[in-house]
């Protein structure tokens, strides 16, 4: 384990706090893009393509 | 393939696809061995102690948290100049990111700040203008977020975000122009820098490593949001047909 001295508190709260914000981002866009391509999977099932559409696919 | 073919946002989706995995894996093996060297490595500064361990996340968030404003104010000439298709996606797609990083160089800073200042906080030069930047960003997200006609909302936020961009080299020379608490450049300078190799060899490892996760996380965002046009335009269309079919 590494001495961190007298200061440890505010180094592993620094690394603690990236860490948080870091995943918090990477997990709301995760999230976000399943959403996307479910809302894009829904209108395309009900048959709706975009005109230059050719029957390819969206991702 | 052309640098002109990424303008299409099919090949980009398609070319964006295949090079994520490698940037991700590119960003864990870069990072991983960035905070080896810096947590396990590098000593304790002479004078900060170990305090000094900040510095490998926090001076990487403060380049990258400039560096994604400066990708936006680029993207931002892309769209009023060029009217390039992919330019307001990826302004939009950089904001969050950018605010990340720079609230991460705001916490850690201010974390840095109180073992080595005895203060959490002062409204220095240095400081206020990169809280001026996280609120910059802020209010780029709000107003593409109140705007509902994208390409109108890319127009508007295109010019607040070059207008915006003054704050740049402001954030940059505050530290020379300005008597502030935070030291001025010790990294990128005339005469070299002034910080020893052990610790800024680590420290460039780590800036390179959190770029490619800046880049993988933006990547991701920019698919998500041609996603979101192309439901939208595709909204349009089934609003468009149901119109045609009662009339």
């Amino acid at each position: 384990m590494i001495d961190l001295g007298n200061h440890a508190s505010f180094i592993l709260a620094a690394y603690g706090a990236t860490v948080v914000i870091v995943i918090a981002l990477a997990l709301w866009i995760v999230l976000d893009g399943r959403a996307q391509r479910r809302r894009l999977a829904a209108l395309e099932a009900r048959g709706i393509r975009r005109r230059s559409a050719k029957g390819g696919s969206a991702s | 393939m052309a640098l002109i073919d990424l303008a299409n946002p099919t090949r980009f989706m398609a070319l964006a696809g295949r090079i994520l995995p490698w940037l991700w894996a590119a960003t864990a093996v870069v990072l991983g061995v960035g905070l080896y060297l810096a947590l396990f490595v590098a000593p304790p500064d002479y004078q900060q102690g170990e305090t000094v361990k900040i510095m490998f996340i926090h001076v990487p968030a403060a380049w990258l948290s400039m560096f994604g404003y400066g990708l936006m104010a680029a993207s931002a000439l892309g769209t009023l100049v060029w009217r390039h298709p992919l330019a307001d996606v990826a302004a939009k797609a950089i904001a969050p990111v950018g605010a990340a990083f720079t609230l991460i160089a705001l916490v850690t800073g201010s974390l840095w700040g109180k073992p080595m200042w005895g203060t959490w906080w002062v409204w220095d030069a240095r400081l206020t203008s990169v809280f001026v930047l996280f609120l910059m960003y802020l209010g780029l997200i709000a107003l593409w977020s109140a705007v509902e006609d994208p390409n109108r909302a890319g127009r508007v936020a295109a010019v607040l975000i070059l207008v915006g961009s003054v704050n740049i080299p402001i954030i940059k020379f505050s530290v020379d122009w300005w008597n502030t608490l935070h030291q001025p450049a010790s990294v990128f300078r005339m005469g070299g820098s002034t910080i020893d190799a052990s610790l800024l060899y680590p420290l460039f490892i780590c800036a390179v490593g959190a770029t490619l996760l800046f880049l993988a996380l933006a990547l991701m965002a920019m698919r998500n949001e041609i996603l979101r046009r192309r439901i939208r335009a595709l909204e349009l269309v089934a609003v468009a047909s149901a119109s045609g079919a009662a009339a």
